[in-house]
């Protein structure tokens, strides 16, 4: 393999792993707060759909990126009443939204449906260090948005270990009746972190429609979305492991594309099938390295009860 | 005087079955809303749906031909869902329950009907059910989320069908369709008369009432209940959760599988893609809408269905059909939000008595 064409694959990696690393991150900061949402995929869709729709009306890719993130966080509050105030399944709930999600993306996207955005993310090299050998064009010869997950990340990481409120975060997903008892507002800081993720995912979505793509197509996710859910569990909610996680499925992808254009027989369904796959693998990789016990967050699912303290 | 909510001790049978029709309406009405602020008639919307499934012959035909895979794929997520086994992987299972019941005419064509239908029938069970095992086993050997690796199966399992009818499995004389060829007559379900309607109907009766005194009499399904609420108290019982969750996930996919058999066999008549439009999702939200009730998820079915062939109906109005996919987000949204009311109930007390009791 030639060094060209390696760059190419790795970059490709970069930018299809991002929509994952953006849901992944959104995700990993709900389940932080002992908030299981599983409606991430169909929070990608409204997300799309709204900031493609948005962006082509207005213009403006980043109004785009706004409105999805709005309609993220919409859809996420959704989910926070349920499950936090009325203390539903967060299973069904987050199934609730996942589909949901699926049909109102369609029903406002009909219209959409085959257009071209006149602006899209474009690529935008950053002087210097793009002209690294190798990480160079590959990590920074990217849009704008890849380089706001990569800021999003360092801050993820740098809130959830350095900062107080970070602890917090953290406590709450562990013994949310501790933090509860030195006068913090369990239900109001889950409130803000499920619609923090839910904002996320929208992002997501909308780098799907808006860089990667990009169109809007009916279910264009193809379950990224549950990919994310799953990127999570096995990054052990950390945001560097998801991100590496992220790469890797983004990795897939692109491997099966340039696959085909050196012109390997492999069946594109197959290699359709190789992410899922890989999904499932990977999960079992991790779960016997640390023989079954993934240190999930101890609160995580378990929806808080004052009256059960 | 202030109103409480306050838990009430024993569950009342008026309100358990009042409050998820109730929030049935409230989502119609919340759809409602939403179909007026992006300039649409709900009236209009909702009575085009009305009519499309129940106005005529061909629309009641229509409904009963949907609720049939609706309700199957729903009674296999209910046994699982008893025992908060969340397989969500009805949309794989009936896939490969279809393409394994499939294998039959396609390699014996000439099997005479009373042989073939039951031998597509067992194969439908083992190709949905050995999928579901799988998911089952990863999560007894491993602790893999059945959740994810169920969703993550159906994408696999639709991509494995896709794969066979654009290759080894294409009609040669198809004109390059990805289609398998057409079944013989002795591979097709019989129907009512004209009607598409067909005998998958029988099936959903006959599994219905078996569940139903599975659930209620047996060992089995009690067992299955106490692991779902309390798999601490079903451990110290000395109940097997590991072969209780394989044999659950065998069954559970078994039923899914079944409904893809009885989907191939008589409405598509060959396999093909995109044999089902979603119905291993939409049956969640009706096995959970029935509350597992094998006998109500019938009914619920029955309600899906009707705004299934409505949702038809709407694209003639311009509006996707996915429109009915939103509707029954919806509902799902207000019934698992409705729940909480059915634990509580509400009590009028006296300004100060309220305040003492927080």
């Amino acid at each position: 393999m030639n060094e060209t064409l390696l760059i190419s694959i790795l970059a490709a990696s970069i930018t299809a792993g991002t929509p994952i690393l953006f849901a992944a991150l959104g995700e990993l900061i709900t389940e932080r707060a002992g908030i299981t949402n599983l409606g991430v995929d169909g929070m990608m869709l409204v997300g799309a759909a709204t900031g493609f729709m948005a962006s082509v009306t207005f213009h403006s890719p980043w109004l785009g990126v706004g409105v999805a993130l709005f309609a993220g966080a919409l859809m996420a509050l959704i989910h926070a009443y349920l499950t936090i105030t009325l203390r539903a399944n967060q299973v069904v709930s987050g199934l609730a939204l996942a589909l949901f999600g699926s049909g109102l993306s369609s029903y406002l996207g009909k219209a959409y449906v085959g257009m071209r955005p006149e602006q899209t993310f474009e690529k935008l090299p950053i002087p210097f260090l793009s002209k690294i050998p190798i990480i160079g064009p590959v990590l920074f010869k990217q849009d704008a948005l890849v380089y706001l997950s990569y800021a999003l990340v360092l801050l993820a990481a740098f809130y959830l270990y350095k900062t107080r409120a970070g602890l917090f975060l953290r406590a709450l997903g562990e013994n949310p009746a501790a933090l509860d008892a030195v006068g913090i507002n369990v239900f109001g800081l889950r409130y803000i972190y499920v619609v923090i993720g839910g904002a996320l995912a929208g992002l997501g979505g909308a780098y799907l429609s808006l860089a990667y793509a990009p169109c809007w197509l009916e279910n264009m996710t193809a379950g990224r979305g549950w990919i994310a859910v799953a990127l999570v569990i096995f990054a052990l909610w950390d945001p560097w492991r998801a991100l590496a996680g992220s790469y890797l499925f983004g990795g897939i992808d692109a491997l099966g594309f340039h696959l085909q254009v050196l012109g390997i027989p492999v069946s594109i369904f197959i290699l359709n099938m190789l992410p899922y796959i890989f999904t499932i693998l990977v999960l079992i990789l991790v779960l016997i390295k640390r023989g079954g016990r993934l240190a999930a967050p101890q609160s995580l699912g378990v929806p808080y009860d004052r009256e059960e303290r | 005087m202030r109103i409480k909510l306050q838990k009430s001790l024993a569950p009342n049978l008026v309100s358990q079955t009042l409050i998820p029709i109730v929030a049935i309406l409230a989502s119609l009405f919340f759809c409602a809303i939403f179909f007026v602020l992006t300039g649409r008639d709900p009236v209009e919307v909702y009575s085009a749906m009305f009519l499309g499934a129940l106005g005529s012959e061909y629309g009641i035909s229509e409904t009963f031909v949907k609720m049939i895979p609706l309700a199957l794929c729903g009674l296999g997520i209910a046994v699982a869902f008893r025992m908060h086994l969340w397989n969500i992987g009805a949309e794989g299972q009936f896939y490969m329950g279809a393409c394994a019941a499939t294998w039959i005419p396609l390699s014996f064509p000439n099997l005479p009907f009373m042989l073939m239908i039951p031998t597509m029938i067992i194969m439908g069970a083992l190709g949905g059910g050995l999928w579901g095992l799988l998911a089952g086993w990863f999560k007894t050997k491993w602790q893999v989320d059945e959740i994810i690796s169920t969703l993550m199966m159906n994408y696999i399992g639709i991509l494995w069908v896709d794969f066979l009818v654009y290759g080894a499995w294409r009609d040669p004389n198809g004109k390059n369709f990805p289609l398998t060829a057409a079944f013989p007559q002795s591979a097709m379900l019989p129907t009512f008369g004209s009607l598409r309607v067909h005998y998958g109907i029988f099936f959903v009766l006959l599994i219905a009432a078996v569940l139903w005194i599975i659930f209620k009499k047996s060992k089995w399904g009690y067992e299955t209940l106490v692991i779902g609420s309390n798999p601490v108290a079903a451990r110290y019982a000395g109940i097997n959760i590991k072969s209780n969750v394989l044999l659950t996930m065998f069954i559970s996919g078994a039923l899914c599988g079944i409904a893809g058999m009885v989907e191939v066999s008589v409405v598509v008549g060959k396999l093909q893609p995109g044999i089902s439009p979603g119905y291993g999702y939409t049956a969640i939200i009706v096995a959970w809408l029935a509350r597992l009730h094998p006998i109500a998820i019938i009914g619920v079915a029955f309600l899906f269905a009707i705004i299934h062939v409505g949702g038809f109906m709407l694209q003639t109005m311009g509006m996707p059909s996915a429109t009915a996919t939103m509707l029954q987000g919806a509902m799902l949204f207000f019934v698992v939000g409705s729940e909480i009311l059915t634990k509580y109930e509400i009590k009028f007390t006296s300004s100060k008595e309220g305040e003492k009791n927080e």
